[in-house]
């Protein structure tokens, strides 16, 4: 027993980590991750068919099924879009937001989640401000849970909106994607990385149809580590250089709210990422701008860029209805269309 | 009291270098005689425990355990947490004083050693190193001492001003108390719910630092280097990060006397094993990454580590069903730190029986200077575990003894199960009636 020994390696076996039990329900949508190439495909398809239909025979096919819209966070576009997907299938919707009185005294999720299932629902959209609740949440009620954001983690259905969008545009509205579908294509996801579930749904969809993804932003939003987290992800800290190699550039909002104290510079900000139709023009005159919203105009990119020819804000927010059309169909007749898609 | 003999088993007491077939006679709590199987001179009338194809050992000793009593006892009590303690093949264990109120005075360390508690076997109380654990202002450490404190610490957070620790510690030499240190920075870790790495940023969580622990560390180091008083001890509770056992190896070699605890589950789990937001795997310190783990792991195997302790950690199902950066830190882990340590310590790594025995009672009684415990010499308290080390079972933590169910290791496999544990010659435990 020499304390003084130098360490030496030794090949060593370990406990292992158990595979994930998650989804439990078929329905589920937790993570862009979760889903197979099938199973986006499948997704795009039914959201242009849905959105083909007639509204009179759309409004049958979730005729009186509830679903719950259970909001901690404040949100118009994403719970309006939820919203009226779910209506226009004809499913009956409740609104739970954190200004209901039950989640104001401090009931738990669990209990929420509970409540709402006893009292029919038969699915729950979920946005929540911690990363990971609506784990949580599927984990103690076994519904189908729809992600609609959670805290810093993911919001898998605007990867989905975002990329029905690009392939809208690059790839004539494809509908069946593999892994080369956007092959030789970049994406740079420009700004506030660190705090954004937008990217990290984004990170883990986009690489696996064959995008290159460019991470961009300063160091306080965007860590080293990011580069990590998954194949087909770099960092490039030069926003010039990474509009020059891009065709689709997503641009986020600086998340005021979860700073947590951290101190930024706006007219550095500015100088360095913010998107100008100058930069645009001459950098990326032929790329796709993108923005999850709500847009900031003046601060990561001008009014000019986000009213102009290239930005496709508005297509992506009706994207998202059809989207959200297709996921909550999948959510309650996953059982039905065999299974886990 | 009466006496019992344990017949037939093989003595393993690492501190008295002794590895045989022995017979051991206890009375009056302490150990009276140890002689050849069938050799005994004065063991007439003594109930008789055969331990045949068994090993007895020194009673197993945590200096690191959270018994939430005073004032949580929803979480755990002084008895049931030492019966899972017992359970475990613990005869003593140290408890940690961020109860509520905070363990900082004479009273509540002796209502804490009160008989009225029930303790299924020794409960040795840390003291806050400071009033109300705040890091302000340092404790009455003699009355504290005489109350019965082991130790000092401010457990569950940091010692974190320069010139308190350098109070601190000059003022547990005094005494000739230990300064037990929770390293964390934690101006560096606010907000944070796990390691700072891929991991915590894949999950959008905000992540703890690896030298928010070993700057601690470093500092404390410093600061027992530059006090030049052998007395000092500084001792590093739940160690985590590699950098942080670099230091301490680094201090050992320049002899000062800084000692340091390594927890099951920093020697077996790593970040991954939080997996999808298992609030059983958070804890403070947080699992590292791999390599930290495989520190800790050399660590052990090479002698840097004094000793294992679980940082038993209880809390009420209700609080971790919640969500992760909501959910408080820490895990239990006195019924299963024996069964984890010989599956994976000894058995895959291949530690001696006797260095995991050491690292589980001689060295942390060593470093309380628990007088009498951690060996077993004629004289010695009656403290024994006798168990079968080849034995594998499954852990259910619903079966379990704690109150509180918060662990990772549900359903793990283990080795060594404990027969009886004997706390000062009192079956404290018995696997055929429990
Ligand atoms: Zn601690």
């Amino acid at each position: 027993m020499n304390p003084t020994t130098t360490p030496v390696r030794r090949q060593l076996s370990h406990p292992p980590v158990d595979a994930s039990p998650f989804p439990y329900n078929p329905g589920s949508l937790l993570s862009a991750g979760d889903l197979s190439l099938d199973g986006i495909s499948h997704i795009l398809a039914r959201a242009t068919a849905l959105e083909n239909q007639d509204p009179l025979v759309r409004n049958r096919i979730l005729a009186k099924r509830r679903v719950a819209l259970l909001f901690y966070e404040s949100s118009t576009r994403t719970r309006t879009s939820f919203e009226l997907a779910a209506k226009s299938l004809g499913a009956d919707t409740t609104l739970v937001s954190s200004l209901s009185s039950s989640i104001e005294k401090g009931e738990s999720l669990k209990d929420t989640g509970l409540t709402l299932r006893a009292l029919g629902a038969e699915a729950i959209i979920l946005r929540h401000n911690s990363s990971g609740a609506a784990w949580l949440l599927e984990s103690e009620t076994r519904l189908p849970v729809l992600n609609a954001g959670d805290g810093m983690h993911e919001h898998p259905t605007q990867a989905l909106l975002d990329l029905r969008t690009i392939l809208a545009h690059l790839k004539a509205g494809a509908e069946t994607v593999t892994p080369e579908t956007l092959a030789g294509v970049t994406v740079s996801i420009v700004g506030d990385i660190l705090h954004s579930r937008v990217a990290r749904s984004n990170m883990l969809l986009l690489p696996r149809l064959g995008a290159r993804v460019l991470l961009c932003g300063p160091k306080e939003l965007l860590p080293e580590l990011a580069a990590l987290a998954g194949p087909g992800i770099t960092i490039e800290r030069d926003f010039e250089a990474a509009l020059r190699q891009s065709q689709v550039i997503m641009m986020l909002r600086i998340q005021a709210e979860r700073l947590a104290g951290l101190q930024l510079d706006l007219e550095e900000y500015k100088a360095a990422y913010q998107l100008t139709g100058p930069r645009l023009g001459t950098l990326a005159p032929t790329a796709i701008v993108l923005h999850p919203g709500p847009i900031i105009r003046g601060l990561e990119l001008t009014a000019g860029v986000a009213d102009g020819p290239q930005s496709a804000i508005l297509e992506q927010v009706k994207n998202g209805v059809a989207i959200r059309m297709a996921v909550v169909e999948r959510a309650l007749l996953a059982d039905k269309q065999g299974g886990r898609a | 009291m009466t006496a019992l003999v344990i017949r037939g088993g093989q003595l393993l007491d690492p501190a008295a270098g002794v590895d045989a077939l022995k017979d051991v006679l206890l009375k009056d709590g302490r150990v009276a005689e140890i002689a050849a199987p069938g050799k005994l001179k004065s063991a007439n009338g003594a109930e008789v425990l055969d331990a045949t194809g068994l090993y007895l050992a020194p009673g197993l000793i945590d200096m690191h355990v959270h018994l939430r009593e005073p004032g949580q006892g929803y979480k755990e009590t002084i008895a049931t947490g030492t019966a899972a303690a017992a359970a475990g093949g613990f005869t003593a264990v140290a408890a940690m004083p961020n109860t509520t109120p905070v363990n900082d005075s004479s009273e509540i360390t002796r209502w804490m050693l009160a008989p009225e508690r029930e303790a299924a076997i020794r409960v040795f109380p840390i003291a806050a190193a400071t009033r109300g654990s705040k890091g302000e202002m340092l404790n009455e450490y003699a009355a504290l001492k005489s109350a019965g404190a082991v130790a000092l610490s401010d457990d569950g957070r940091p010692i974190l001003k320069d010139n308190i620790m350098r109070e601190a510690l000059t003022a547990a030499a005094r005494v000739g108390l230990t300064v037990i240190q929770h390293a964390e920075d934690t101006r560096l870790t606010q907000g944070g719910s796990m390691n700072l790495g891929p991991m915590s940023f894949k999950l959008g969580l905000r992540g703890m630092a690896a030298e928010a622990e070993s700057s601690i560390v470093e500092r404390d180091i410093r600061l027992v280097t530059e006090l030049r008083d052998t007395r000092v001890h500084l001792h590093v509770a739940h160690t985590s990060t590699a950098a942080a056992l670099a230091a301490v190896r680094q201090a050992r070699r320049n002899g000062l006397r800084v000692t340091c605890e390594v927890a099951p589950h920093h020697f077996l789990l790593t970040e991954e094993h939080v997996g999808l937001y298992n609030t059983n795997a958070k804890m403070c310190p947080p699992l590292r990454s791999a390599a930290d783990r495989d520190a800790m792991i050399e660590a052990i195997l090479d002698g840097v580590v004094d000793a294992i302790a679980t940082d038993h950690a209880p809390h009420a199902v209700h609080e971790k069903e919640v969500e992760f950066d909501n959910a408080p830190n820490g895990i239990i882990g006195l019924e299963t730190a024996f069964g984890l340590s010989l599956r994976w310590l000894h058995k895959e790594w291949k530690l001696p029986l006797g260095r995991v025995l050491s690292l589980l009672s001689a060295q942390p009684a060593a470093l309380l200077g628990m007088k009498g415990r951690g060996t077993l010499t004629v004289g010695s308290f009656a403290d024994v575990v006798v168990f079968d080390p080849k034995a594998e079972w499954t852990y259910n933590a619903r079966e379990g003894k704690s109150k509180s169910r918060n662990t990772p290791f549900d359903g793990w496999t283990m080795q060594g199960k404990v027969r009886w544990t004997i706390s000062e010659g009192r079956i404290a435990y018995n696997a055929e009636t429990a």
